[in-house]
């Protein structure tokens, strides 16, 4: 079988396995958006703050589910991934003729694949509830390249932990600390209007206030060469040092198997 | 009465001396607080010069109350993952077969609740007053706000050992969990009521935890307002979660536990 089939057969399992667990799926849609539901339902009043980029919460929030359907993808696959591995799939996926290279490709297939369908769908409930994109239909086509790109560059990194500890529960624990991430970041306000200094210095940072603000840029700004540069920058490093060090934790898991 | 009391004393004494001496669960419980007292006290705080925000205290007093009420609620909750995980190993099976009154477990679990939160209330309003803030209220009223907050833990833990005492399994997490967290953030979290988006504010007005926040936030401006209605709400509420909690602990005694 060549590599490429060995990688649409592992892709297809990946999805259908989130496909058939509804929480897997079911939460990563609804919790970003009820979240971003409450947030700006509670913080609209901020675009009263005089130097606020935007007359829209809504459209200046709407990153945040972009970046939290992100960390959901990856802890769900990771997750699965670790699963595999505790289950002992992968010790038997270690006896056929699979090249290890095709495990990690299938396994960040499925992420992307997720991931590609909860940016569509933040894109689309976005646009029903009157968002309107300053970059126009070519910014939102942008915005979903770039929120599909974190998904996978995060997915390494689920893919990571799952290689190494080989543990649901180490993966599972790896949610809170993305969440410190997300919410110590530019997420809620823009970093010139944070007022807590240590605060704005975490902020800035933090590679994921970069991401949200890159996103950010193509809803209410326009186009940013500056922000989407970092944004960009950011996510394709993280996915090349995500998917270095999962490849040496495969091959060291697949060494030991 | 003494044999309800001997039971309870001993599952609340077993509650408190797993979650003391399991870090994975004593550390999620005391950060989680901490984490978003920072969040939203280090990170909002620009909100404080919305037009028409008005707080006497600062906005880290403001979303003080809110965490405190909030790590109340969740205290509780993470009982009741541990009321399930008893469940799913068997240790209630046995327990009701050797407890003389059964109503004891569900108080044992109350206390150990209480315990759980104590600590982590403590922690909170140590790093509230060391990174400055300021309090308003007498003596008096900072008591009241506390035993609000306590009733709010008792409501958290009964809620939840009514759902792990009719569904047994961990799988039930999100059941506790998403009720509680819906109507602590559908309320006023980030500004007061009058400043929210109109569909939260009518939202709000509806939910019984703004009652419960905004009394508490006017004690710890030193400017009580509703405080009978906000108690009044609270016992109410403890009441029926009460009911709601022994009824689930006779269908798991039907159940055979």
């Amino acid at each position: 079988m060549s590599l490429a089939a060995q990688v649409f057969y592992l892709g297809r399992r990946s999805v259908i396995r989130i496909l058939r667990q509804p929480a897997n799926w079911i939460f990563p849609l609804v919790f970003p958006l009820a979240l971003m539901a409450v947030n700006t339902g509670g913080l609209h009043a901020a675009t009263n703050l005089p130097g606020f980029p935007s007359d829209s919460f809504v459209a200046f929030f709407l990153a945040f589910p972009f970046i939290q359907g992100a960390l959901f993808a990856t802890v769900n696959a990771g997750v699965d991934l670790a699963r595999d591995i505790q289950t002992g799939f992968l010790n038997r996926l270690a006896l056929t003729p699979m090249r290890s290279g095709a495990l990690l490709a299938g396994h960040l297939g499925g992420v992307l694949a997720v991931g590609a369908l909860q940016a569509l769908w933040y894109l689309t409930v976005g646009l029903v509830i009157g968002v309107r994109f300053e970059s126009g239909a070519a910014g939102a086509l942008v915005v979903f390249l770039l929120a599909v790109l974190i998904v996978f560059a995060f997915g390494s990194f689920g893919a990571l932990a799952a290689l190494r500890t080989g543990s649901t529960e180490a993966v599972h624990s790896l949610f809170p600390l993305f969440f410190v991430f997300l919410f110590i970041s530019s997420m809620n306000l823009p970093r010139n209007l944070i007022e807590t200094e240590w605060f704005r210095v975490a902020a800035s940072l933090n590679p994921v206030s970069y991401l949200i603000e890159a996103i950010r840029s193509l809803v209410i700004e326009g186009w940013n060469a500056e922000a989407l540069a970092l944004g960009f920058g950011i996510a394709i490093a993280l996915a090349i040092v995500g998917l270095t060090l999962s490849s040496l934790a495969l091959r060291g898991r697949m060494a030991r198997t | 009465m003494r044999s309800i009391l001997s039971v309870a004393g001993a599952v609340a004494w077993r509650m408190l001396h797993n979650n003391f001496s399991t870090p994975s669960l004593l550390i999620p419980g005391l950060v989680f607080p901490l984490f978003f007292f920072t969040a939203f006290a280090g990170g909002l705080s620009r909100v404080n010069d919305v037009p028409g925000f008005q707080f006497p205290v600062g906005y880290t007093a403001f979303q003080f109350v809110f965490v405190l009420l909030q790590s109340a609620a969740f205290a509780g909750v993470f009982t009741g993952f541990g009321i399930v995980r008893d469940f799913e190993s068997g240790f209630i099976r046995r327990l009701m077969l050797a407890a003389p009154d059964r109503r004891g477990i569900v108080l044992g679990y109350l206390f150990g609740a209480l315990g759980r939160w104590i600590v982590t209330a403590t922690v909170l309003t140590i790093v509230a007053v060391a990174v400055g803030m300021q309090i308003g209220g007498n003596g008096v009223d900072l008591f009241a706000l506390y035993a609000l907050a306590v009733l709010v833990n008792f409501c958290g833990l009964l809620w939840a050992s009514g759902v792990a005492m009719r569904l047994r399994t961990l799988q039930a997490g999100p059941i506790m969990q998403l009720p509680v967290f819906l109507c602590l953030f559908f309320a006023p979290v980030f500004v007061p009521v009058a400043l929210l988006a109109h569909w939260l504010r009518v939202i709000a007005h509806l939910n019984p935890v703004t009652l419960l926040l905004e009394t508490g936030r006017s004690l710890i401006a030193g400017d009580a307002t509703h405080v009978a209605a906000a108690f009044a709400t609270a016992v109410a509420l403890v009441g029926v979660f009460s009911v709601w909690a022994l009824r689930g602990l006779r269908k798991a005694e039907a159940a055979g536990g």
